[in-house]
């Protein structure tokens, strides 16, 4: 009885952190944007956060840079350095994020 | 005799054959259950870093040793140079980071065995890992420049580490008299913060012209080109005419010695006599970097680009300015984005995976005065071996851009102080 409570709790545990650590990994790039782009709401910036945003939303705005369509003052020089399926990945990634 | 010598071989080979063993034996379950990591040095790179690790998996025990109970950052130190902002501004403490669970040792790392994985710390302490982090930032080169000794330093500050040399060339700037003249002195590349002596120039200039405007600066470069250069020569002609002086290597810029007592910067052609001289001298990584093996004969450390393991001691993994980067910068931006791969590729190989090929960005803001703001940026993969930047990607602001685009760089670039520092120690 109490061995069973006790692997139950454990394999509860080790899900937990199987999914921190799967969730924690951030796909090639991603892990730069917060350099610029607060993960933190608290922080006074002009510059918007990603966490939580619509992927398609990152997707549309990050070819709008790359294209010269949308006036950048840095974000079209990095936009470039993307391919689109990196770009989806990282907007993926940052639409889970909260 | 001869029968002496051989018990002594004997002795030494069969306590390397005791080692090999020893390290060849599995492995306590609980080193694999909770990974030891320390980081040495806790500035932009150390600091990311530790946190890095914290989040990415609870499990790894991470130390951070950093001989300072407070930071001092140097990105927008040149304001405080300036008079533009206080020194108070640029500091940090690290409560927010031992608050995510990182044991702080606020002592030296004095030595590295990378052989038996332990750092011997100023405290008396030892500390095993199973990989280390190597996050020192740089030393100056106290014998490459004739005349420049840590004494001298103290007359003809290098404020390239932020702190009391920041303070002391604010304070010669506000004592000297309006008609003075202020020298700076740039290194050859490489050296942290590639723009910062010309940020530099344009910050101390917008000071001379606001309050002692018969001043004048003249910055001597053991370079002929520079950071952003038609940027800030654009914006010194437009902001500053006439106030600075740029002497590149080839017009005989390249400063061989220096005269503390005169306040003298010595060149192949000139003397140039100064009221205030900022001498950035040639930079090295920081010295634990020299005593773990892991800087080569440049001063500097070579990393694989993946996992930023140095190329030449196994388990210990080298970030930040300390680093032989590829095509990217000795900048704080770019620290920051190399720990959170760094710290991701060392976690993966804790848990015996396989790194995939990282992506970084580097973006580096220079004020050339309070609303006038310049960035270069880029986009960097490994390359065959090698961090390249991606081609078609990166460079600098518009060399055309209205005066509000000017205005909007610096709100990012004061959006970016705030963010990245939240980020690292908020």
């Amino acid at each position: 009885m109490n061995a069973t409570r006790v692997s139950a709790a454990a394999v509860v545990v080790l899900a937990s952190i199987a999914t921190a650590v799967a969730a924690s990994e951030p796909p090639a790039g991603a892990a730069s944007c917060s350099g610029c782009h607060p993960a933190n709401t608290g922080v006074q910036s002009p510059v918007p956060p990603l966490a939580g945003k619509n992927a398609a939303e990152i997707v549309a705005q990050m070819q709008a840079f790359r294209a010269g369509q949308r006036p950048a003052t840095v974000m079209g020089r990095i936009a470039k350095g993307f391919s689109d399926a990196e770009v989806q990945a990282i907007a993926a990634w940052y639409a889970q994020q909260h | 005799m001869t029968g002496q010598r051989t018990n002594r071989r004997m002795f030494v080979t069969s306590a390397a054959a005791l080692a090999t063993s020893a390290a060849l034996l599995p492995r306590p379950a609980i080193a694999q259950s909770a990974p030891r990591v320390v980081v040495v040095g806790g500035g932009f790179a150390g600091a990311s870093a530790a946190r890095a690790f914290r989040r990415i998996d609870p499990r790894i025990a991470v130390t951070l040793v950093e001989a300072n109970q407070t930071f001092t950052a140097c990105p927008f130190s040149n304001g405080v140079i300036a008079g533009l902002r206080d020194l108070t501004a640029q500091q940090f403490d690290y409560d927010k980071v031992a608050a995510d669970g990182i044991a702080l040792a606020i002592t030296t790392a004095n030595a590295i065995e990378p052989a038996t994985r332990m750092v011997s710390l100023g405290n008396g302490q030892r500390l095993s890992y199973d990989r280390l982090v190597l996050a020192p930032g740089i030393d100056i080169r106290w014998d490459a420049l004739p005349g420049y000794t840590e004494a001298a330093a103290e007359q003809m500050p290098h404020a390239w580490k932020a702190g009391a040399q920041t303070l002391l060339l604010r304070r010669q700037l506000e004592a000297m008299e309006d008609g003075g003249v202020v020298v700076i002195a740039a290194p050859a590349n490489p050296f942290r913060c590639p723009p910062g002596p010309y940020e530099r120039a344009s910050l101390i200039a917008h000071y001379l012209k606001t309050k002692k405007p018969r001043s004048k600066l003249i910055v001597l470069d053991a370079k002929d080109a520079f950071s952003k250069q038609r940027l800030f020569q654009n914006a010194w002609a437009e902001l500053y005419p006439g106030l600075i002086e740029w002497v590149s290597l080839s017009q005989g810029g390249k400063v061989t010695a220096v005269e503390v007592a005169s306040k003298t910067l010595i060149t192949d052609f000139a003397k140039h006599k100064a009221d205030v001289a900022n001498v950035i001298p040639p930079q090295k990584a920081a010295r634990i970097a020299e005593i773990a093996g892991v800087a080569d004969r440049t001063g500097w450390c070579p990393i694989d680009p993946v996992t930023f393991e140095s190329k030449l001691q196994p388990n210990i993994h080298v970030l930040g300015d300390a680093t032989i980067a590829g095509g990217m910068p000795k900048s704080a931006f770019a620290a920051n984005a190399q720990a959170k791969v760094c710290a991701a590729a060392v976690a993966e190989l804790l848990r015996g995976e396989t790194p995939a090929e990282p992506k970084l960005i580097n973006t580096c803001y220079s004020l050339v005065a309070p609303d006038y703001g310049i960035n270069v940026a880029g986009v960097y993969r490994p390359l065959n071996g090698v961090l390249t930047e991606v081609e078609g990607s990166g460079g600098v602001s518009a060399v055309d851009a209205p005066r509000a685009t000017r205005a909007l760089e610096a709100s990012f670039a004061n959006g970016w102080f705030k963010t990245i520092t939240n980020e690292v120690f908020g």
